[in-house]
């Protein structure tokens, strides 16, 4: 068992502990909480520089304290705090830092309402639970022999196969059945290569569909997205050494994660609003009436300041857009506008809760659309990195990492 | 036998001088002890459910945080039907504590809206202040007869 140290504040009264340890559990975690004697706590407070009001705080810096001095052991640690809890939420950041600063351990933050279940922190779990227990599978550099990666995302499915660290096929498509999407792609792939499935030695698959996929192609790997995505992207930038920050804006929710020599330490994983999603993208450009791919190159010619489009709902930011237009504002400033939105958005919601390192590697289908990266490297105020083949990041990193299972 | 609610609402400490001076202790204790109690809620460490937290509406609106809200839920009732509270300020966490400084506020502030006789106590900080405390609070309890 992978043991997950648990700081937190107001999980139990939240009804949400047994879903966080259910979570764990179905990952082959367990959840533990650093022993802290009451007298600990005031020395560790002092020592930590924060002193909150709250007691429970307080307790979850002792907890940080005792594993920072390697005088409790875990794995990873999970911290947790009440959405909308201003002073929880400096203590959250702070002690994610703090960890970070003093450990190797992976961190993953995560503010819940009462309605979080299980599910939602599952993809979070696994990623913790695969950094420690995969470690020499993650450090894995090179592709071998033929395999194929699967991606089963929100809005596409992606195949991918490669052969000798190389990519001989590729193909996806927008997702409706997950095994007649992934069978469909995953037949192009093969076909450009040149190989029948019966020529794969394995297959590794990700996203959303992970385990359907994982059981029909009797895949060798089954793994979410969040590792899966970081050995993608940079073995696509190749940035396979040292420091960066990935950055996948997907269809429904958006991952950032540091990474250090490939291998991810802190991630955050954000699905709260469309509004800050590629889906929004997608209902601009429907109202735009243009294909989602011709979004960016619009965008680009474009400037967001004409046009206002700040909501954090898509709905209100769909109403924002067709304030514009009515306005007689141009496409161009428009479909800006809404890239802007998206980049802002992102910025204030999801890069906040991890310290951004460089390189910054945008990946995934939205980091096609041009307009979109621009104002991500405007906010940003550096220009991300977008590999090529940056929409197949899940799926290379599914063939990349498949191939370590063989012999 | 009057029913007084503590705060903290989790003091072994006040529960049993309460209990001692013959009136009944409205506590954390007695609160999660009904919940632990019934069998058909399966929600631990404490039983508080998703139902509870969203009767925590009661008390604070859908803007604040579900920890606060939850607290509130589990002795919020027992603020509505004190005859009496005792609150002692200052307290360190070892003579209880309930992890929230804004639900600890917000207790406090219940207690002052519902108009029930109250007895604000300071922690005791050696021996002789902590007898001048039971006896203000054996006289508070005994006024309330």
């Amino acid at each position: 068992m992978i043991k997950i140290a648990q700081l937190s504040c107001g999980t139990e009264y939240s009804s949400v502990q047994s879903e966080i340890e259910k979570a764990a559990f179905s990952v082959g975690g367990k959840m533990v909480y650093p022993d802290v004697g009451a007298d600990d706590i005031d020395a560790a407070v002092k020592e930590f520089g924060f002193n909150p009001r709250s007691p429970q705080l307080k307790l979850m810096i002792a907890r940080a304290v005792q594993l920072a001095k390697g005088v409790y052991d875990a794995d990873a640690v999970f911290i947790a705090t009440c959405f909308r809890c201003a002073e929880a939420a400096l203590v959250r950041n702070e002690l994610r830092r703090y960890i970070q600063e003093h450990t190797k351990l992976p961190v993953v933050t995560y503010s819940f309402t009462e309605r979080m279940k299980s599910a939602q922190l599952l993809t979070r779990m696994e990623a913790l639970v695969t950094i420690v227990s995969r470690k020499e599978l993650l450090a894995r550099e090179r592709q071998t022999g033929l395999t194929a990666g699967l991606d089963s995302g929100s809005s596409t499915t992606k195949a991918l196969v490669m052969k000798d660290n190389k990519i001989i096929g590729k193909a996806w498509m927008p997702s409706y059945d997950v095994v007649e999407s992934a069978t469909t792609v995953l037949n192009q792939a093969l076909e450009q290569a040149g190989y029948k499935l019966k020529d794969l030695e394995a297959i590794g698959t990700t996203g959303y569909g992970r385990f359907t996929l994982g059981r029909h192609f009797d895949a060798k790997l089954v793994q979410e997205e969040l590792t899966v995505n970081s050995k993608g992207a940079v073995w696509l930038a190749d940035r396979q050494k040292g420091e960066a920050t990935i950055l996948d804006i997907g269809g429904m929710d958006n991952k950032a994660i540091t990474v250090r020599d490939g291998v991810p330490d802190n991630f955050t994983m954000g699905g709260v609003c469309a509004g800050a999603s590629g889906r929004f993208l997608e209902m601009t450009a429907n109202r735009l009436k243009i294909d989602v791919t011709e979004l960016g190159k619009l965008a680009e010619k474009g400037d967001w300041r004409n046009a206002k489009m700040n909501s954090y709902c898509s709905i209100f930011g769909i109403q924002d857009l067709v304030t514009s237009l009515g306005e007689g504002k141009a496409f161009e400033d428009v479909a800006a506008a809404a890239c802007h939105s998206v980049a802002e958005q992102v910025y204030e919601q999801q890069l906040q809760e991890i310290d951004i390192r460089r390189p910054i590697i945008q990946v995934g289908g939205t980091s096609l659309i041009s307009g979109l990266v621009k104002e991500v490297g405007s906010v940003l105020g550096e220009m991300p990195i977008v590999p090529p083949d940056s929409q197949y990041i899940g799926a290379v990193g599914g063939a990349l990492l498949s191939s370590g299972f063989l012999m | 036998m009057k029913k007084i609610f503590i705060d903290p609402p989790n003091s072994m400490i006040l529960f049993d001088i309460v209990e001692r001076l013959g009136h009944e202790p409205l506590s954390t204790m007695a609160a999660l002890q009904e919940r632990v109690d019934n069998l058909e809620i399966d929600m631990p460490p404490m039983n508080v459910t998703l139902d509870d937290v969203i009767s925590g509406l009661k008390y604070a609106g859908i803007e604040v945080p579900s920890g606060i809200r939850g607290r509130l839920a589990t002795w919020g009732p027992h603020i509505d039907e004190a005859d009496a509270a005792i609150v002692m300020a200052e307290a360190p966490y070892s003579f209880g504590c309930v992890g929230c400084e804004r639900s600890n506020e917000m207790v406090k502030y219940l207690l002052r809206r519902r108009g029930i006789p109250v007895l604000w106590v300071e922690y005791p900080g050696d021996k002789e202040a902590a007898m001048r405390m039971l006896e203000k609070t054996k006289e508070f309890l005994g006024g309330l007869e």
